[in-house]
């Protein structure tokens, strides 16, 4: 039959046709890679609203079929026997045995005719109010795990002074870590701190004649609240984010189960150190972004006010109350419980999959710089009532 | 004559001061499952990386297709990488897609089929590894061990490759879905022509569906054959690995 037909290896599929039937002849190689091709050139036939009362799909001419051009095969195949009575569409030119014959048995038998499963999509409208619900519930949810969560440190808190058994050497290490490698990154953003405010209130106090002043603004607005703000939130973005990812990754690696099963109350070898060692570490911290920071208004006020490091000590002595320097360092134990609560909580949250390490990490860091600012507006509240 | 799909010569890892291979030599034919045996800590698992590229080899020849894989240039080492497929010990499915997405990220980055089809080549591929179809949609974080493991080998297949690399494709599974997995391998093999390399433990897979081996041991190749070939062989882990109590039970019982 094929004198009519013109071979040509770049086409996948020729067409026939006579009054009574269609006739698409298949050839070439059926393979992954000349697919798009081959589907372009079936689109045709695809199209076909009412085909021939017959159709013959002849196939002697495939000389290599992968699964992919398989499928090809029975989709449309399928497709046309949904348009014409089944038994009209005829498949020729199978070999029994052949390479052919093989593959439609292994695609076939695992081509049940059914499609995908479509996900189910909502109206919009629905939609928006089912995200709003179950973002609600999720917060609910989330709250509700994290009272859990300082419910169980308590406990090991509890079990730790009871049995005095802490973690020292655990302890000591994560000091030394979220401490001691932290005082540059602390030192040179409160040190900034210190330069900007100074210079700010440089230029206002000179128009007064009221240079002297700037040891007072410098020192109590650093040591009340920008060292412990500043210090918390580097140490929310280093050591809290640490926790979390540390966490996350040993929950994944499933270490946090096997401490578990071994005995080892992870809040008490894991999460009670990281706390604790934070507790001990911020206000020490705050302590050298103090130092730092009005050491930095100490320099401006030299060159900018021409007050001399001498007279600025002298005055500082003088006006600068204790009060305000504790009223900084009283909050350092609860931004770090804070913090290091928050780091930990989120680092338990994290699932099986990759992406929800870096979630619960922008999670963690968020949501505990968003509390240690609620809890400094809460103290100064109480600061201002107490008349500190 | 078989024509020879993967050729490693001579090949020296180090990591440090550690030597895992000190010469290895492997002729890996079209059409054949050849499996790499050897104990734990052998370097079964650094050959399979060297081989797919993911780790690079101190000294030593690796041709694979043709291709010298230290030489070649980035675009060949695509057209390569397009001509296998690996399923990994523990699936490595990405996380943050679907199992559907998972096997058709491949044919939507480098082909240009269209959707309708992927999406029954999605389905078939899952069919044929034993999954129901309702798993398209699910997070590989939903998914048992074994069904990872199902989905990663449709992942494999999804491109139709002409070599599939398996790392231990049957450990995990409980022995009925790894004969049904083994089965699947074979069958896959002589209707898609494929090669297959596989890395693995499981004494039942190497007497049913591995057609040549290689034994590692010493850093080096102790015995490369059929397996008829290779117990033969008298090398300590040989003996100890096809004299054992298992491997006595299935050469009573034929292959």
């Amino acid at each position: 039959m094929g004198s009519k037909f013109v071979r040509d290896e770049s086409t996948f599929v020729e067409t026939s046709e006579d009054s009574a039937s269609l006739r698409l002849f298949l050839s070439g190689e059926w393979t992954l890679q000349n697919l798009p091709d081959i589907e372009s050139s079936l689109k045709s036939v695809k199209a076909l609203k009412h085909p021939a009362k017959k159709i013959e799909l002849d196939v002697s001419g495939i000389s290599l079929i992968d699964t992919a051009g398989m499928i090809l095969f029975v989709q449309t195949r399928n497709d046309l026997r949904k348009k014409i009575r089944k038994q009209n569409v005829v498949v020729r030119g199978v070999r029994a045995n052949s390479e052919f014959s093989k593959m439609f048995r292994l695609v076939y038998r695992h081509m049940k005719g059914e499609a995908l499963p479509e996900v189910h999509q909502r109206h919009p409208f629905i939609a928006f109010f089912e995200h709003i619900g179950r973002r609600f519930f999720e917060a609910l949810d989330s709250m509700l795990l994290f009272f859990d969560f300082i419910g169980r440190t308590y406990a090991a808190l509890w079990r730790d002074l009871t049995h005095f058994s802490f973690r020292i050497r655990e302890i000591s290490n994560l000091v030394k870590k979220t401490g001691v490698s932290s005082l540059p990154i602390i030192g040179v953003t409160t040190f900034l701190i210190g330069v900007v405010i100074a210079f700010q209130s440089a230029v206002q106090l000179q128009q007064y004649g009221a240079n002297i002043f700037i040891v007072e603004i410098v020192s109590i607005a650093i040591a009340r609240e920008l060292s412990p703000i500043i210090t918390s939130i580097v140490v929310a973005g280093r050591s809290g984010s640490a926790f979390t990812a540390q966490l996350g990754a040993m929950k994944i690696t499933e270490e946090l189960d096997a401490m578990t099963v071994m005995g080892f109350d992870i809040f008490q070898f894991l999460i009670l150190p990281r706390t604790l060692a934070l507790i001990i570490v911020l206000p020490l911290l705050i302590f050298f972004g103090d130092i730092v920071g009005i050491f930095g208004g100490m320099l401006v006020a030299k060159f900018q006010l021409g007050i001399t490091p001498m007279s600025f000590v002298e005055r500082l002595h003088k006006v600068f109350a204790m009060r305000h320097f504790y009223a900084g360092l009283i909050k350092g134990p609860f931004f770090a419980a804070t913090i290091a609560a928050i780091g930990c909580f989120r680092g338990l949250q994290v699932t099986r999959d990759t992406e929800s390490i870096g979630r619960q990490t922008t999670f963690s860091v968020v949501n505990s710089i968003f509390m240690v600012i609620i809890i400094d507006a809460v103290f100064s509240i109480i600061f201002t009532e107490l008349g500190i | 004559m078989k024509r020879a799909l993967i050729q490693v010569r001579d090949l020296v890892t180090q990591f440090g001061e550690r030597v895992i291979h000190d010469g290895v030599n492997l002729t890996i034919y079209e059409g054949e499952i050849y499996g790499i045996l050897g104990g734990s800590g052998s370097g079964k698992t650094t050959i399979l990386r060297e081989l797919i590229t993911l780790q690079h080899p101190k000294s030593g020849k690796i041709e694979v297709l043709g291709q010298d894989i230290s030489k070649a240039p980035h675009e060949a080492m695509r057209k390569l990488r397009n001509k296998w497929g690996v399923l990994f010990q523990f699936g490595a499915l990405f996380t943050s897609l679907t199992i559907g997405e998972n096997i058709a990220v491949k044919l939507k980055e480098y082909t240009r089929i269209s959707d309708s089809l992927i999406k029954d080549i999605i389905a078939t591929k899952l069919e044929m590894v034993g999954l129901d179809l309702s798993v398209a949609s699910l997070y590989p974080s939903e998914l048992s061990g074994g069904m990872i493991k199902r989905a990663a080998l449709a992942r494999a297949l999804a491109m139709d490759p002409r070599l599939l690399f398996l790392d231990e494709p049957t450990s995990g599974l409980d022995p009925i879905s790894a004969e049904q997995f083994d089965n699947l391998i074979v069958q896959l093999k002589n209707l898609l022509r494929l090669t297959i390399v596989m890395v693995t433990h499981d004494i039942d897979s190497i007497f049913s569906v591995v057609d040549r081996m290689a034994v590692l041991g010493d850093k080096k190749v102790v015995a490369e054959g059929s397996i008829n070939e290779v117990a033969q062989t008298d090398h300590p882990f040989i003996r100890q690995f096809f004299g054992g109590n298992r491997a006595m039970i299935r050469r009573k019982h034929g292959k």
